[in-house]
């Protein structure tokens, strides 16, 4: 109880400061509509989409997965900036329950990429895509997941590499392949087969894949409920280890 | 209020390939009374920060105990953070955030609801006049203005400990008066507090009592005047840079008028910082024209020589044979 409610009660701090501040919530929407308006002529072309709102079924959930990854893993930069500040020590030494400050600030960019999915979409839609509301609503829920579990392998880092220029090079370095091997430009389908196959290791992988199956109206392939579990419980086990990371030295 | 026996931290750090332990806190005593000023003080790296953090629950003490308002800090960290404030030595808030979200969001971390939150922000508001930049971005507060906010956080919930990190640290003078002014408010309300600084003045002026910490180590405790009437007498402080040269003296003579003036009598001990010597004697009005004659004996004619009574640097120095001021 307690821990819902100062979960909650970060998430709220947080998120009014994310308001507050509406120019930054903007600028990270700059890169994903511009992917979408010209990378989507492109993998029309490559991928024989007979029409653009075939192309934005495939290329709308490859941006989910690529928001996913990149802007999860690189929150890592804002832990740090809050570690700076000198934010995260005053309210360590307070009573709050130690889970609900990591929580509640991955809640809050569950929230902001969350409304980023939502304006990516909003934006195809008025291009020509066509997806069915329940089935974009459980895209969400799996980008929701994707972002929790890429905000906790960010924040992990942050917290095993508190050097903001290293930790450029190493989230870069993760951040990369893992995007490139869920076919976040180019759908796994095309790929070679040894890809595929490492592919299959790649949560992410699942995620994106599930994500496209359910834009192309098919929310009952067996790929989406094998995502759905597969990600939701690498993220539970993600986010209990940078939990731990997060209250060491501290009881 | 605060027991401490024991307390001990160490850190390994690595440098390259080799792993060094450092012992930041080698076993530190010492208790704080109820409604009192208590000023922990040393140079930079003396292990005060790390005390400090051990007893506000921020790092696990190796070894030791403490108990503070009553909570074991060991076994019940969770009750001790309930009864204590603390404010670090950097600003705890987001600039773009404003002094009341904080104050609010403070409160409410210690478990008020959004109302009593609300109505305890604007008591401290208030008491820490901090109604005319409240509402604006913190990054449009002075330092001292930041300051204020920093200790009203620290103590929205009446802890009946606070402690505060070297909560003058870079404010300009009148600043410095009111936090002083704010932390004596603090202390005539009942609460106990419990600061570090390396300022002497600070320690002299405003603490009731002190505790020296050097290397991990506390080295004296007490008020500070009985610390300063160990030091018995007064303190005289050769220069012996000619007044009108620029240039220190040769090495030579410094070395040669410490000998002589250490085996002096009345000289009941002699400390040589830089190009000048500080000498403990019982009264400094007979002892100049003898420290004058002797040092003419050796030829040496010292650039300046000035009187005064013992401050808390004296003390440190004689415990610890290092200034504070380095």
């Amino acid at each position: 109880m307690k821990l819902l409610r100062d979960t909650w009660l970060i998430f709220q701090y947080e998120v009014t400061l994310q308001v507050r501040n509406p120019v930054n919530v903007a600028i990270t929407l700059i890169q994903p509509i511009t992917y979408l308006l010209l990378f989507t002529p492109f993998l029309k072309a490559v991928m024989h989409a007979p029409t653009y709102s075939e192309a934005f079924q495939i290329y709308v959930p490859s941006l989910f997965a690529a928001m996913g990854v990149f802007s999860g893993m690189f929150a890592g930069f804002t832990l740090l900036g809050a570690i700076r500040q000198g934010v995260v020590t005053r309210c360590r030494v307070t009573p709050v329950s130690r889970v609900s400050l990591l929580l509640g600030r991955v809640l809050m960019h569950i929230l902001l990429i969350g409304f980023q999915g939502i304006i990516v979409t909003i934006a195809a839609v008025v291009l020509g895509l066509r997806v069915q509301p329940g089935n974009f609503l459980f895209a969400l829920v799996l980008l929701g997941l994707m972002v929790l579990l890429s905000v906790s392998i960010g924040y992990g880092l942050a917290l095993l590499v508190p050097n903001e220029s290293s930790l450029v090079t190493l989230t870069n370095s993760i951040a990369q392949p893992v995007s490139l091997l869920a076919g976040v430009l180019i759908p796994l389908t095309v790929a070679p087969l040894w890809v595929r196959n490492v592919a299959d290791w790649n949560p992410f992988a699942w995620g994106t894949n599930a994500m496209r199956s359910i834009f192309e109206g098919n929310i009952g392939a067996s790929v989406v409920w094998q995502a759905t579990l597969i990600m939701g419980v690498v993220a539970l086990v993600t986010v209990v280890l940078t939990s731990r990371l997060f209250s060491r030295e501290t009881a | 209020m605060i027991e401490v026996s024991g307390l001990r931290k160490s850190y390994r750090t690595r440098r390259g390939r080799k792993a060094t332990t450092v012992e930041a806190v080698r076993g530190v005593d010492f208790s704080v009374q109820r409604g009192e000023i208590f000023g922990f003080l040393g140079p930079n790296g003396a292990g005060k920060s790390t005390t400090l953090k051990m007893l506000a629950t921020l790092l696990r003490p190796d070894g030791g105990e403490a108990s503070i308002a009553g909570a074991d800090l060991r076994r019940d960290p969770g009750q001790v953070r309930e009864r204590i404030g603390f404010v670090a030595q950097s600003s705890g808030t987001y600039d773009h955030s404003t002094g009341r979200r904080d104050l609010i969001l403070e409160a409410r971390m210690y478990g008020e609801s959004r109302s009593t939150a609300q109505e305890l922000a604007a008591g401290v508001i208030k008491a820490f006049q901090l109604e005319d930049f409240v509402d604006r971005q913190i990054k449009t507060y002075s330092g001292g203005q930041r300051r204020r906010l920093d200790v009203a956080l620290g103590v929205i919930h009446s802890p009946q400990v606070i402690f505060l990190d070297e909560p003058t640290a870079g404010l300009d003078p009148p600043s410095r008066a009111r936090m002083w002014q704010e932390v004596r408010r603090l202390r005539d309300q009942g609460m106990t507090v419990f600061l570090t600084t390396h300022y002497l003045d600070e320690a002299d002026t405003l603490c009731d009592r002190v505790s020296i910490i050097d290397s991990g180590l506390i080295v004296a405790e007490g008020t500070p005047s009985d610390l300063k009437r160990e030091i018995s007498g007064d303190v005289v402080i050769v220069d012996l840079a000619a007044p009108d040269t620029a240039g220190a003296p040769e090495p030579a003579i410094v070395l040669d008028a410490s000998k002589v003036l250490a085996e002096q009598p009345y000289v009941e001990s002699c400390e040589t910082i830089e190009h000048t010597l500080r000498l403990y004697v019982d009264s400094a009005a007979t002892a100049i024209p003898q420290i004058m004659r002797a040092l003419n004996g050796k030829g040496i004619e010292p650039g300046a020589i000035e009187t005064r009574r013992p401050s808390l640097d004296d003390v440190f120095l004689a415990k610890t044979g290092r200034t504070l001021a380095d």
